[in-house]
């Protein structure tokens, strides 16, 4: 399996990522420039966290525009399997790939901490190494991660599945309804979640929690 | 040249935690009887274009494709 990560200026994740796959793949991921117009063949394709573009405008709006997300979309249309993490999620969100937008959490505060997860959908290319309903780990650290979408897309996400990653109860960081932390598009090949899973995976971390996203999505046994 | 002013707004129902903070600013300093307050930008765009009906569709565009957030916002273009 094959990965790659996309850097934009601003972003300060990406060698986190970069580190997480090569150390749970065995191989260093491809990097693609925000300007690159194509990219190679991957099974895989990261968005990192960070605060790309000084989040101008609204947060990943500007990287959302920038040539190598039309790269993205046309890979995801193709099956590619796309994360966007945090600030990934943001782009993903802006650029259409994933419905809703995320907004200022309600305590308007910068969130730095470590939430727990409940796994919503363990049927995913992403999470079939979790049990349902399984409570894992995470770190968070957002100041934009209050997902929001309207009534019509919300039901559709819940009946559909689309919600995968929730915050467990009495640990939601930002307001986001429905406890939603990260959700799916409706080819179940696009994940975009706020929490930072490539930060929890290994024992040096403090717990590996997030380590079976990426078994899961690189069909690597645990 | 033409100058234009684009506003952009939450629309209801979208929650706005930062109007909020802002109202409650304001009711704590004595500033009584402030209802709602919602929080918006403004952004003043020159444009070479001289056809107003050209500029006008250009705008509404530009915030379709970028200055609005369409799911949670809503804009309006006026040519100053």
């Amino acid at each position: 399996m094959k990965s790659a990560v996309v850097l934009l200026p601003g972003l300060n994740r990406d060698r986190d990522m970069i580190a997480a796959l090569t150390k749970i793949s065995g191989t260093p991921p491809l990097t693609v420039w925000q300007t690159d117009t194509e990219i190679p063949d991957v099974d895989l394709i990261t968005i990192p966290g960070g605060f790309s573009f000084g989040d101008y405008l609204r947060c990943g709006a500007i990287a959302a525009r920038m040539p190598v997300m039309r790269a993205v979309a046309e890979k995801a249309a193709k099956g590619v399997m796309v994360i966007g993490v945090c600030n990934g999620f943001q782009i993903l969100v802006e650029a259409g790939l994933l419905p809703g937008a995320l907004m200022r959490n309600t305590s308007l505060k910068f969130v730095c901490r470590q939430v727990k997860l409940q796994i919503a959908n363990a049927n995913t290319m992403f999470t079939r190494r979790y049990q349902p309903g399984q409570i894992i780990r995470s770190p968070v650290a957002h100041h934009d991660g209050n997902y929001f979408a309207d009534a019509e897309t919300l039901r559709r996400l819940e009946g559909e599945g689309q919600v995968v990653f929730r915050y467990a109860e009495g640990t939601n960081p930002n307001g986001s309804i429905n406890d939603i932390a990260g959700i799916i598009n409706g080819q179940g090949n696009v994940l975009g979640l706020m929490p930072h899973p490539e930060n929890l995976i290994e024992a040096a971390h403090g717990g590996s929690d997030g380590r079976a996203l990426f078994e899961s999505a690189l069909g690597i046994a645990a | 040249m033409i100058k234009a002013r684009i506003t952009v707004t939450l629309k209801n129902g979208v929650l706005d935690p930062q109007g909020k903070a802002i109202e409650h600013a304001l009711s704590g300093m004595g500033f009584d009887g402030v209802g709602q307050v919602r929080q918006g930008k403004v952004f003043d765009v020159e444009l070479s274009e001289s056809d107003k009906a050209k500029a006008e569709a250009d705008l509404k565009a530009m915030c379709d494709r970028l200055l609005a957030n369409t799911v949670i916002e809503n804009y309006s273009v006026a040519i100053t």
